[in-house]
């Protein structure tokens, strides 16, 4: 793999629209009112504004997550852990055949700063990615006003469990984190702990849900619980998650709330596998060789059960570790 | 616009559809209040595997035997009330992950008591026996390494063929 150093130019302001123009490695990004055009030494690519800018904001916060993130079908980020890939139809099948598709590999932190410069020229005051299309304005249009909210929030993982002292905090109305709409006709309250004397701080319980639901971003899962390398995620989701995932490994999906329609595709190819419907109570792992994006028609809750094992990817491309999780179901 | 929260229970759940050309034993698609309606009290049925960890389902109904595991573990309470007794324990368990069943009684002293509802997660720590007790069934998962307790039964709670 040829890690490229590189960092982001940006051009002048465009004299109608106001957006600057990127330019990082051989790649370009240049938005108009309604779209991004991405190009490379052999090719282009144009994608809806408001997709690839909830991706982007995403991508860098998850810091480019496990394996894959397709912004759609040609373009997106392929995550080594130290160093990341931007590609242009290297999974895409037209793409290889006329031998169009590109890829560059850079430093993770080099695509973080050329991937924030572009968010935050081309994201304006009023225009949230993280939320639910119903509860922001559009990307669409002239540059308007600079942002003050931060680009990326909610990613912040707990180490060992959300609230226990010295970690991270559940969400509450202190923290500016009302129950969301979707939610008020739940009741939430919260357990009793009794501690006994010499034995305080040790036992702790919060009300999950009541986090989840107050959440102001969707499709990011955030960190809740951690046993050694075995990672609890929650989070909420509305509407549908901009990008598409590229399992690396196996991740396993506990629907809380509602339900979400996941579509599913072959990793390599993006060839149609079918979907699955999730509802409330169901589970399902996304084996290490599929793509897959959710679609929740109304805010659902998701829990998501990560496994940070080291040099888990390495072993799942390598054909050491099976691309499924459940080997007993061999004979079944 | 109003919204109707769907949250499963023992009494009510509506199992979701997985429609696909592909092995759907890849998948391992069950649902945690089928899996506990079909449980005896106190099983431990794993419906998630991440190589050594797990995620169990267990139905809460009366009381449970003691258990304490090496490493933290935690419990979301997914359907009914549950009360969690813990002891911190005289003498750590010395098995290598996972919950192991200490039987009626666990060595050590009093650390409290968590009385949890649906939604709520509950720290189970490490070096600490814990136990539950439920007055009606109640649903809870715990999310662990494989041990000694848990139970897997794959093909009797996955779904093998398109519905």
């Amino acid at each position: 793999m040829d890690t490229k150093v590189a960092e982001i130019i940006a051009s002048q302001p465009d004299s109608v629209l106001g957006f600057r123009s990127f330019k990082f490695g051989n790649f370009e990004f240049k938005r108009d009112a309604y779209f991004v055009h991405i190009s490379w030494p052999k090719g282009s690519h144009t994608m809806e504004i408001d997709r690839f800018l909830r991706s982007l904001v995403r991508d860098i916060g998850w810091g480019f997550f496990y394996g894959w993130i397709f912004f759609d079908d040609v373009f997106g980020t392929q995550n080594h852990y130290g160093t990341v890939d931007i590609f242009a139809g290297t999974y895409s099948k037209a793409h290889r055949d006329s031998e169009i598709d590109y890829l560059e590999t850079y430093p993770t932190e080099a695509v973080i700063k050329a991937f924030e410069a572009i968010a935050n020229d081309w994201i304006s005051e009023g225009y949230d990615p993280l939320r639910a299309p119903l509860e922001t304005g559009s990307p669409m249009g002239a540059k308007g006003a600079t942002r003050t909210d931060p680009l990326v929030r909610g990613f912040t993982p707990a180490k060992r469990m959300l609230g226990l002292p010295g970690d991270v905090s559940p969400r509450s109305d202190q923290s500016g984190h009302p129950i969301n709409r979707a939610f008020e006709d739940v009741q939430f309250d919260q357990p009793e702990i009794i501690t006994e004397p010499g034995f305080e701080g040790q036992l702790h319980a919060f009300n999950l849900y009541d986090h989840i639901a107050r959440s102001d971003v969707t499709w990011n899962p955030s960190v809740t619980a951690v046993t050694d390398a075995s990672i609890c995620c929650v989070t909420s989701e509305e509407h549908m998650l901009p990008c598409i995932h590229g399992n690396d490994r196996n991740e396993w999906f506990i629907q809380l709330s509602d339900e979400i329609h996941w579509r599913i595709a072959d990793k390599n190819t993006g060839m149609p596998r079918g979907r699955i419907i999730m509802r409330s109570g169901d589970v399902c792992a996304m084996p290490a060789d599929i793509r897959h994006q959710g679609f929740s028609p109304k805010r659902s809750m998701l829990m998501v059960m990560e496994n940070g094992t080291p040099d888990l990817a390495e072993r799942y491309a390598s054909g050491e570790l099976k691309p499924y999780p459940v080997e007993a179901l061999e004979n079944a | 616009m109003s919204f109707q929260t769907q949250l499963g229970s023992l009494a009510s759940y509506n199992k979701g559809t997985i429609e696909l050309d592909d092995d759907l034993r890849k998948y391992a698609f069950s649902n945690i209040f089928e899996v506990a309606a079909n449980s005896k009290p106190y099983e431990r049925v794993a419906v998630v595997k991440n190589l050594n960890y797990v995620t169990e389902v267990v139905r809460a109904e009366g009381s449970s035997q003691w258990y304490a595991a090496p490493h933290d573990e935690f419990a979301v309470v997914m359907d009914g009330e549950v009360e969690f007794n813990f002891v911190k324990l005289d003498s750590a368990p010395t098995h290598e992950a996972g919950a192991v069943a200490l039987g009626d009684s666990a060595q050590g002293k009093k650390m409290g008591t968590v009385r949890a509802r649906r939604g709520h997660q509950v720290l189970l720590p490490a070096g600490a026996a814990y136990q539950m007790n439920a007055k009606a069934p109640a649903v809870v998962i715990v999310q662990t390494s494989f041990g000694p307790t848990t139970v897997e039964r794959w093909s009797e709670i996955c779904v093998l063929s398109s519905n």
